[in-house]
């Protein structure tokens, strides 16, 4: 998701409240310090259930949430707040961009994934749009998605409709994983960034939701599921 | 003599007619079968008592029956939390009666037959098991009934010291008989029931053998398997601390030295957290045998010669030959002019396997340039890429605008026996 632009209208609003589960002290420390005044960094967790209760409590825009964690990661947190907290957007912002660490945190309801080299320029950009609802796409994150859906079976599938990522969708993770920006995809496509984004969006809603069975079938090779 | 009736108000719950007779566990010698037959006819148990020592003459079947009745009977229930009161002393003279009555029968007799022997035999192996059983604690026996194999556990299990030795003197009593039985049906005249009489003391004293060493057997597996599982583990430790020592804490050493150096601090870290990440993640591939592995030792390569960051990203993978090599190399081309030229600190490079072409693309975001103004001795782009794309059947693109970055589109079209994508990256 390098050099990807703000979000076209994202007006400053307040300071986005953000929330830092790690449990590296010294790395929570160093994104509270990177982040600085650009957002409001709300609370500090390093575990599983000192997250759960603490997000509860402190309600934040965006949990920047890390992957691997004692007692289950990041993913044990998402599965606990997601059903009583709907409203909280997940980041999650790791050291490994492995693609079973990626799509499971993706599945299990994240809206972005970003890997700890990221600049702060680029994180705060990346809390922002997932505070608007947007997806974070990294250009690895949209390689793996293409990957899942690459060895595509003859027969076709049940429900194209939910299931399938449109040629259109393919084409601009494609271009994602090129290295594109939104901006330079919607040039490119003759589209506007707002569909951009809507594909984009769309294609993280059917990773979450898809039952299409090489996804499935791809994430039990990998041990996700 | 009657021990205090009590009614099963325990079992009643449990089954609508619980069994009436039970093994007393107050005023017993033994296992109390005596006792808790005695109690459940009414009749004093002294006589339950001879009665058993007088079938004892008739091939071992009271010592048969004791053991039968002692494994069917249950104790009687809400009785177990009071104290085992076993009269030692008491027993004695049942054994004395015991002996004699089997004094009578060899003077009586004079011969014990093949039926008698066979008794016998039942008889101990019979008292040997129940000695294995009722050793141990019901809820030890009901763990075994959960295992496969319920009267393993009851063979081999490690509980105490008490049991152990317990074990090992029931198991050596029942060698000492087969070795005896063996040798004492051996030495006569040999006729048919000597040699079935053999055989079973031969399949006692086996029996025997296995209840006195399964224990140490399983034992000694057990601590082999665990001592080596330690190793293994000891074994990926070694294997962990030399990496970590020949490359994470050298080239710390390196960054601390060259702090004021951003640019070698950033390569150095590039690279060691790339190689940490092949360490962790990746499946190892050979460069020269699969076309992601291969793409990506050239854009580590790069990354490491220029300082600059290549990020990767391959989707779908196949084996490599001659034309997919070419496509790797003019794809290094892109990404070494792209690292050189551009000014920019990160590069991109997605490639895609696909049924019909393998593609890949070079992409920067710094100066860009004008490619007609390329002077035409520049052989870099037209040779390295172009040219060398053209001569495998391939086609490479450049699209560059002053200030709005670079890209380089390189397409392989795949044909005949080398299509088939292979996607098991």
């Amino acid at each position: 998701m390098s050099e990807q632009e703000p979000v076209e209208g994202a007006a400053p609003r307040g300071p986005l409240r953000v929330f830092l589960v790690d449990d590296h002290a010294m790395f929570r420390a160093g994104v509270r310090a990177e982040l600085g005044t650009r957002v409001e960094v709300v609370g500090e967790a390093s575990s599983v259930a000192e997250a759960v209760t603490r997000i509860a409590a402190t309600g934040p825009d965006v949990v920047l949430l890390d992957v691997h964690m004692p007692d289950g990661g990041g993913r044990a947190v998402l599965e606990a707040m997601r059903r009583t907290h709907p409203q909280v957007k997940f980041l999650a912002l790791s050291v490994s961009d492995a693609a079973e660490d990626v799509i499971g945190l993706i599945r299990a309801g994240a809206r972005g994934y970003v890997t700890k080299t990221i600049s702060p320029e680029e994180l705060t950009d990346a809390i922002r749009r997932v505070a608007d609802g947007d997806a974070v796409f990294s250009p690895r994150l949209a390689g793996f998605v293409l990957d899942a859906f690459a060895s595509r079976p003859d027969a076709p599938v049940a429900d194209p409709e939910l299931d399938q990522l449109t040629n259109r969708e393919r084409e601009v993770l494609r271009l994602l994983a090129r290295g594109y920006a939104y901006k330079e995809i919607a040039k490119e496509l003759f589209i506007s960034i707002k569909t951009v984004e809507t594909h984009v969006s769309n294609v993280l809603r059917k990773l979450q939701m898809s039952n299409r069975y090489e996804l499935s079938r791809w994430a039990a090779d990998r041990r996700l599921v | 003599m009657s021990a205090p009736t009590r009614e099963p108000e325990i079992t009643s719950t449990v089954t609508p007619h619980p069994p009436r007779l039970y093994r007393a566990t107050e005023h017993r010698l033994g296992a109390g079968v005596a006792a808790g037959i005695a109690e459940h006819l009414g009749i004093p148990v002294l006589r339950v008592r001879v009665a058993f020592m007088v079938l004892l003459g008739l091939s071992g079947l009271g010592l048969l029956l004791y053991a039968a009745f002692w494994a069917v009977v249950p104790p009687r229930p809400g009785d177990t939390a009071a104290p085992p009161r076993r009269d030692l002393a008491q027993l004695l003279p049942f054994v004395v009666i015991g002996l004699g009555v089997l004094l009578l029968q060899v003077v009586a007799f004079d011969s014990v037959g093949a039926a008698g022997t066979a008794g016998w035999l039942v008889a101990i192996i019979a008292v040997g098991a129940g000695v294995i059983w009722h050793q141990s604690g019901p809820e030890r026996r009901r763990q075994w009934g959960d295992s496969a194999v319920p009267w393993l556990g009851a063979v081999v299990e490690e509980s105490d010291r008490r049991a152990f030795v317990l074990r090992f003197i029931g198991g050596g009593v029942l060698v000492a008989v087969g070795i005896i039985g063996v040798a004492a049906v051996y030495s006569p005249a040999q006729n048919f029931d000597a040699v079935l009489n053999g055989v079973i003391f031969a399949l006692v004293g086996l029996a025997g053998v296995g209840v006195v060493t399964g224990p140490v057997l399983w034992r000694t597996w057990n601590q082999l398997r665990s001592e080596r599982e330690g190793r293994i583990r000891e074994q990926e430790r070694a294997e962990l601390a030399a990496m970590v020592h020949d490359q994470v804490l050298h080239t710390l050493a390196l960054i601390q030295r060259n702090a004021s150096d951003v640019k070698t601090v950033q390569r150095l870290a590039r690279g060691q957290e790339r190689s940490l990440r092949n360490w962790l993640y990746k499946p190892t591939a050979s460069p020269t045998e699969r076309f992601a592995a291969a793409l990506e030792q050239a854009a580590a390569e790069v990354e490491d010669t220029f300082a600059i960051t290549v990020e990767t990203v391959v989707v779908g993978d196949r084996e490599t030959d001659e034309r997919v090599g070419a496509l790797v190399a003019a794809a290094r081309e892109a990404l070494v002019n792209a690292a050189r030229h551009a000014g920019v600190q990160t590069v991109s490079l997605y490639a895609e396997v696909e049924p019909e072409q393998v593609s890949a693309f070079v992409r920067d975001r710094g100066k860009g340039f004008d490619p007609d103004t390329v002077e035409n001795h520049r052989h870099g782009v037209r040779g390295s890429i172009i040219g060398r794309m053209k001569r495998h059947g391939g086609r490479a693109e450049i699209r560059s605008e002053p200030g709005e970055g670079t890209e380089v589109r390189l397409i392989l079209p795949i044909t005949g026996s080398g299509s088939t994508a292979e996607r098991d990256r």
